[in-house]
């Protein structure tokens, strides 16, 4: 039936595997397949400063997929994350650095590492929840922060550490062109896993921790399991893409895993869609290209009067913490359901155009 | 050992000590009232010192007209804040809430880096003499000040708890909305003012520490302070707020102590709040005085 027209003109979910399935529509799933092929010929087609926006937006995009577990799909408040991503940055550095190990290695062990740290940092959760949650995630940040400052065998303290490139069978990696790959082979596999874990059981126990935690308790979820692993979960993928980060840079310094970090991740996952995983890396777009747009305008801007009443010049780092500040009450107050779902509005637009309603 | 130094160093910790606790004091007022947590207290006290500076140094107003105006400011202000940003949130799941307050905190530390520069400012000078000497310890009168402001900010807001119409009608409201409507308190009116009494009193704990330190954007670390003096003192507990905020501040300048005589580890004082903020939400997270909210399934 599905296969046969572009939409359906219905929901025909006729059964409990349709009902679960990752694309609803064969042309969805065609269609997703098309877009990652079209994806492959960037490095071909934009210009070194388009790739580097790109490569960022997979980078952040794994993260705040992490962050998304944790918030969007289990309903638990999580500040610190990116300490989490910093975590895993220095710790694939330090282990490609100090045992040797393969860079390809290194960015899934510098996962399975932040890992069991938010795990550790998760155990609160056994007994909180809500703002206290919030928290302790606060103290995590500020706690791991302090970590990287004082542990030098660790990070270098002062001097930043230096990542290896990506290297795969002896093989190195250089330049963007070719790191874009492993940015997008990482993007994809994180992605499709995401996906599947909210279709399975752990998946749909995490949802119902959300939805109603009574509830899921009663029908006999363990709340401090699942809480706790949200928590190692989300610090997996904060690790990923931290060490993704790392052996992009190739260097690794103390500056930008800070709060305010943190807070932009959040920023992501609220524009994108709280629970979404397309709306994830839709909100990660959004926000990497918000600074850059900033940017733009301000050159656009050069000596206009608006250029020269505000100070683009000078203040546009200030302008531009503002302007996250005001895009995350904005869209809250206005779209709290976020980019996905405005999206999902004008899917369903054009399904039913000519006929909207 | 060097008591000198200890007794000097428990001192600052005492004035820091009350400083938080007031601040504390006025996160719990807001979380009590209103049930949100405010990321953006220390933006408050961060605006209130920076509008005080600009009136004294732009304008030359003189500091007894250049409070009461500030005061009057950030009474506005936190009623608009409430009015304009926390009002539509009612009802909302308290992630988007607390991400409200935490893209307040944003915004209003851009603003002020962008309105008045990066730098420590110096505050002007208001105070003839710099120190006092009691019982053989040298003590800055800005110190004795801000002690004795932080307890008369105390005192207030016990008084207004406890004996005043406003002060119980935010208690009512506080203990149950409902009830408190059908009495007729205007709850809508509660929420603005527990925002406004408690950017008041930000301010104030603001323009304290400006004078002592100067003006910088450093001051919107009290802020962060305030959770573990929140939480220690339990977050709907006006009093532990103010205790957890002493304990908090004692800590601090104990474990500077321990840091320069014996450990010589580096800026422990300034990460031990959160090991202890972590310590208490492991064994003990609704604090000392805090509601126990027990949920047996």
């Amino acid at each position: 039936m599905a296969g046969q027209t572009l939409i359906p003109a219905g929901d025909f979910r006729t059964s409990y595997a349709a009902d679960t399935t990752a694309f609803p529509t064969t042309t969805s799933r065609n269609a997703m397949i098309a877009g990652i092929a079209l994806v492959c010929f960037a490095p071909y087609v934009v210009n070194e400063y388009i790739l580097s926006l790109l490569i960022q937006i997979g980078i952040f995009g794994i993260a705040a997929l992490g962050l998304n577990i944790v918030v969007g799909f289990t309903g638990q408040i999580s500040i610190g994350h990116a300490a989490f991503f910093g975590f895993g940055a220095f710790t694939s550095a330090y282990l490609s650095n100090r045992f040797g190990i393969p860079v390809f290695f290194c960015i899934p062990l510098a996962g399975v590492v932040t890992a069991a740290v938010g795990l550790v940092f998760g155990l609160p959760a056994a007994r909180l929840k809500g703002l206290y949650l919030a928290i302790a995630t606060l103290a995590a940040q500020y706690i791991l922060l302090d970590f990287f400052a004082r542990a030098e065998w660790f990070t270098g303290g002062s001097v930043p550490a230096s990542a290896e490139p990506f290297s795969i069978f002896g093989y190195m990696l250089r330049g963007d062109k070719q790191y874009f790959y492993v940015v997008l082979a990482y993007v994809i596999v994180c992605y499709l896993l995401v996906t599947n874990l909210i279709r399975s059981r752990d998946g749909r126990a995490l949802v119902a921790v959300r939805d109603h935690y009574l509830s899921a308790e009663i029908m006999g979820i363990n709340l401090t399991k699942y809480r706790t692993l949200s928590f190692g979960l989300a610090a997996f993928f904060a690790g990923v893409g931290g060490a993704l980060y790392a052996h992009y840079n190739q260097v690794v310094s103390n500056e930008g895993f800070g709060i305010d970090r943190s807070i932009i991740f959040l920023a992501m996952i609220i524009i994108g869609g709280l629970g979404s995983i397309m709306g994830t890396l839709m909100g990660t777009a959004f926000m990497v290209l918000l600074p850059e747009s900033m940017e733009w305008l301000s050159v656009a801007l050069r000596d206009s009067p608006i250029d020269q009443f505000l100070g683009l010049k000078n203040n546009i780092a200030f302008l531009r913490e503002m302007a996250i500040g005001v895009i995350i009450i904005v869209f809250l107050v206005f779209e709290p359901d976020g980019l996905a779902h405005r999206w999902r509005q004008i899917k369903a637009y054009w399904k039913l155009y000519p006929f909207s309603h | 050992m060097n008591t000198q130094l200890l007794i000097q160093l428990l001192v600052n910790g005492l004035v820091v000590g009350t400083l938080y606790g007031v601040v504390a004091m006025s996160f719990v007022l807001i979380y009590k009232a209103t049930q949100v947590v405010n990321f953006a207290q220390g933006e408050l006290l961060l605006v209130g010192a920076w509008v005080c500076w600009w009136l004294l140094t732009k304008y030359q107003v003189p500091f007894y007209l250049g409070m009461p105006i500030t005061l009057v400011f950030m009474f506005l202000f936190g009623i608009a804040i409430q009015i304009v940003i926390l009002r539509p949130m009612i009802g909302e799941p308290i992630i988007s809430v607390i991400m409200v307050t935490i893209a307040l905190s944003t915004v209003f530390s851009a603003l002020m880096k962008w309105m008045f520069g990066v730098n420590l400012q110096p505050f002007p000078r208001i105070f003839q003499t710099q120190n006092v000497n009691i019982l053989g310890l040298q003590v800055q009168t800005v110190y004795l000040m801000s002690l004795a402001v932080s307890v008369a900010m105390m005192v207030g807001m016990a008084w207004f708890f406890r004996l005043s119409k406003y002060g119980l009608a935010m208690r009512a409201t506080a203990f149950n909305q409902q009830v408190a409507q059908s009495l007729g308190i205007s709850v809508k009116s509660v929420f603005a003012m527990a925002w406004a009494i408690s950017a008041t009193v930000s301010a104030v704990a603001g323009v304290v520490v400006a004078v002592v330190n100067g003006v910088s954007a450093g001051l919107s670390a009290y802020g962060v302070k305030v959770f573990p003096a929140a939480i220690l003192g339990g977050l709907d507990s006006v009093g532990g707020a103010v205790l957890g905020g002493i304990i908090i501040g004692l800590l601090e300048n104990v474990a500077h102590f321990l840091d320069s005589e014996y450990l010589h580890w580096g800026n422990l004082y300034e990460i031990a709040p959160f090991y202890a903020l972590i310590i208490i939400l492991m064994i003990k997270p609704y604090g000392l005085f805090g509601t126990k909210d027990i949920e047996r399934v």
